[in-house]
């Protein structure tokens, strides 16, 4: 069987990070390609290179045996071409029927014609299962699950000659996911090409005919699935990571540097936790279960309803203001860097000196420019942040160097405990790498860290302890010698034993 | 500069002294403004009452002179701090209840045209020359008070955003106010202080015209708030908070000054005066946009 769809040597770089390095790809008619590797090996790019929603940096792609160029998602879906995001894309004002039409409404001479669009939308659903879902009801009155189930619904009945999933069933029940693999295969039977991205590697090994493993922006093995077995899928996209792991050394002491205690607000439910210095304290816990809440209470920038917080032995607070954490030494490095960590459309210096401009760059409320270039060069070249000078705009750097900025700005204040939500999310490896060198000569150095994480690996591998939350509660925690993933995992689900779904 | 030569090139009367007298006594009014204007709109917020806050400054300093005959200098300072509370309950109102500043400041539009009508009986009240000493040039200067205090708000300003905290504070909360937070910093009181400021900026501002009329006029500044903000944006300014200069916001306000000068000058009827400066304005903004579209592309 000739490819439908073939990818050669294509390559993405931004800045000086190169994300896909020269990775061949193909698709054939009717088959289920799943794609598979770590977060960051490039997965969401390629396929958002196919999709055109992104510009590759080289190579080539042909469709149908003719070169295939998409400037843009429009172009490409004209093409056949059509991608389900991880990150919904419907407008949540808009009604069921109006997202799944949104650019081919039904009309008579600019007027919607509702009853149509209604009918076609129900019928659009129906093959999906979704008899009970109405028409007329505003998307975001509906669930994540839901949805992501429209959005589906929508691009399968767009007319499609390859269609691309990305993690379509993160936010699915497991019924909704058979329902949705049953019209995958049906659309393969009608000779549709299917690319298919996913963690679960159960879901792979069930719906796929073929499987691509990418690591670091490389291919690394296209086969059959029924020749791999999940495990030699994992020794494959784990790649030579593994090796390179660092000696875990402790460098916690025998003082407590933040002791917080039966902190509540929201989901979050009478949580306790204690630090000391130079310890690295991580948290995981389920999607939901509140875990960046509590960082936000102890930080201040919501407001606790009871608890108390404790600084080396200093009295009893609870902090009201981001403004009152910083002044007593904490920082915290958000999950959502975009929305509340950096100004993006600012420099790495205005960004890496803010929190100490006040106080170590300035004099008499005037900048000290000399000092604030320099503090941000050695910055810049202590975490290894790649850019072109410390003027650049911050907006234009890769995720990785981003997060470096971020933290950095903290560095420059010279915390004492510092608050890391998913510090590595959707960062390439090579920063991973560097902000876990980073971790260990902070802790090296007396300071506290509580790093939030959902990536198992990474708490297994940096921290001392690692605290289990789950539906709001610090369910346990656990030490070096006791952790092992599956113990961790049932303390994650514990909360949720009782109830019927797990958020 | 090519403004002025065009109008040079095709009126005779243009270059001449009677005519840059006219446009230097143009330019303090709008400058002073349009640099309130500039910090506020640096922060990502607005402030729609200038022209009715600066008229009902105009409005207390005549009273107070005319009225209650005090001298100048003291009157002035109250004219300040009437200008100052104005933008504080602007800037208050908004930031701390965070209600649009759009909306809270177009009603203290209002309040302060009625309140000025009010003070004034809608009638223009004559002070009397004691005034005037603000826009007569100073012997051996050859610029008036109001110019220079003028230039002075534009130089003190383009510092303050450039090199002190505070102002690097402003771009930061007009870029992300809610990064700034999480950083550390309080940004309520900077954010009111810069509507403050704006509000002060235009008790300064009110000088200019009642010391050219001699005369405190409640129909002062109507829409002028238009200009302020045009003379930003065509300086660069961004409405979305984050950027702003003083020096090219007072570019602006001398394309602007310049423009209607010279449209005067080719005696242009006033229908189409609007017209051109509008399109003036869109060019500007236009290639503004393209060149800093340009240059990130290149980055």
């Amino acid at each position: 069987m000739t490819s439908l769809f073939q990818a050669s040597d294509i390559t993405k770089r931004y800045g000086a990070v190169t994300v896909l390095d020269g990775v061949s790809f193909d698709v054939k008619a009717g088959e289920i390609h799943a794609l598979i590797g770590a977060n960051g090996a490039g997965k969401s790019t390629l396929c958002k290179i196919i999709a055109g929603l992104v510009d590759a940096s080289r190579g080539s792609m042909t469709l149908g045996g003719k070169e295939y160029r998409p400037f843009n998602k429009q172009t490409a879906e004209k093409s056949g071409v059509e991608i389900v995001q991880q990150e919904l894309s419907l407008i949540s004002t808009l009604s069921v029927a109006e997202n799944i039409f949104l650019n081919r409404m039904p009309h008579f001479a600019g007027v919607v014609h509702k009853r149509v669009m209604a009918t076609k939308a129900r019928q659009a659903l129906a093959r999906f299962g979704l008899k009970d879902i109405a028409t007329d009801t505003p998307v975001g009155k509906l669930g994540v699950g839901r949805q992501q189930m429209v959005e589906i619904a929508a691009a399968l009945d767009r007319q499609c000659r390859i269609l691309i999933l990305d993690e379509p069933t993160a936010a699915l029940s497991g019924s909704e996911a058979d329902r949705l693999f049953e019209n995958l295969r049906s659309l393969r039977d009608q000779g549709i090409g299917i690319i298919y991205i996913s963690h679960r590697l159960s879901e792979v090994a069930l719906l796929s005919d073929r499987v691509t493993v990418l690591c670091d922006g490389k291919h690394v093995c296209t086969s059959a699935t029924a020749t791999v077995s999940t495990g030699q899928m994992i020794e494959l996209m784990s790649g030579n990571s593994a090796s390179s792991h660092l000696a875990f050394t402790s460098h916690a002491r025998d003082q407590v540097a933040l002791q917080v205690s039966g902190i509540s607000a929201g989901v979050v439910q009478d949580v306790s936790f204690a630090i000391k210095k130079g310890e690295r304290l991580g948290i995981t816990g389920l999607v939901g279960s509140g875990r960046t809440e509590l960082l936000r209470l102890v930080f201040g920038a919501d407001r606790a309803e009871r608890g108390s917080i404790q600084l080396n032995d200093q009295v009893l607070t609870l902090f009201k203001h981001p403004n009152e954490a910083v002044a007593a030494g904490l920082a915290m490095v958000n999950e959502d860097r975009k929305q509340s960590g950096l100004l993006l459309s600012q420099s790495i210096r205005v960004n890496t000196s803010l929190s100490s401009l006040g106080q170590r760059l300035s004099s008499w409320g005037v900048i000290q420019k000399n000092r604030e270039r320099i503090v941000s060069e050695e910055m810049v070249e202590r975490l290894e942040t790649k850019c072109i000078g410390i003027d650049q705009r911050v907006e234009t750097l890769s995720g990785g160097n981003q997060q470096k900025v971020a933290i950095s700005k903290w560095l420059v204040k010279d915390a004492n405990v510092f608050l890391f939500d998913e510090p590595t999310r959707g960062i390439d490896v090579s920063a991973r790498r560097r902000i876990y060198r980073l971790f260990e000569s902070l802790a090296e150095a007396g300071k506290s860290l509580v790093i939030v994480s959902s990536d198992l690996d990474e708490l297994m591998e940096n921290c001392d302890r690692i605290g289990v939350m789950s539906a709001g509660r610090w369910v346990t925690e656990f030490d070096r010698q006791s952790w092992t993933v599956d113990r961790i995992m049932q303390a994650s689900f514990s909360g949720y034993v009782d109830r019927e779904s797990v958020a | 500069m090519l403004l002025i030569g065009f109008f040079s090139a095709t009126t005779d009367s243009f270059f001449q002294v009677s005519t840059a007298k006219l446009i230097a006594n143009q330019i303090p009014e709008l400058t002073l403004l349009a640099i309130g204007m500039t910090l506020v709109l640096v922060i990502g917020q607005i402030d729609l009452s200038v022209g009715s806050v600066m008229a009902f400054c105009g409005a207390v300093l005549g009273v107070l002179m005319a009225k209650y005959e005090w001298p100048l200098g003291p009157a002035v300072l109250v004219v300040l701090l009437v200008g100052a509370c104005c933008g504080w309950i602007t800037g208050a109102i908004s930031v701390c209840l965070r209600i649009p500043s759009f909306i809270v400041s177009l009603g203290m539009l209002e309040i302060a045209r009625g309140a000025t009508r009010r003070l004034l009986d809608s009638n223009t009240l004559t002070i009397g020359s004691e005034v005037a000493v603000v826009s007569e040039p100073i012997a051996g200067v050859g610029l008036s008070p109001a110019f220079l205090i003028a230039m002075l708000a534009v130089v003190v300003t383009q510092f303050l955003l450039t090199s002190t905290v505070f102002g690097r504070y402003c771009v930061a909360i007009g870029t992300n106010t809610e990064a700034v937070r999480m950083s550390g910093i309080r940004t309520e009181p900077y954010s009111i202080i810069v509507f403050v400021m704006s509000g002060s900026l235009c008790g300064l501002a009110c000088l200019a015209p009642t010391s050219l009329m001699e005369a405190a006029d409640p129909g002062a500044g109507i829409g002028i708030e238009l200009s302020a903000i045009a003379a930003c944006v065509i300086g660069g300014t961004s409405l979305m908070g984050g950027r702003g200069n003083a020096i090219s916001t007072f570019l602006g306000v001398l394309i602007i000054a310049v423009l209607q000068t010279g449209l005067s000058r080719m005696s242009v009827e006033d229908a189409n005066k609007q017209i051109v400066t509008g399109a003036v304005i869109i060019v500007a903004v236009l290639i503004d946009t393209l060149r800093r579209r340009w240059k990130k592309a290149e980055l």
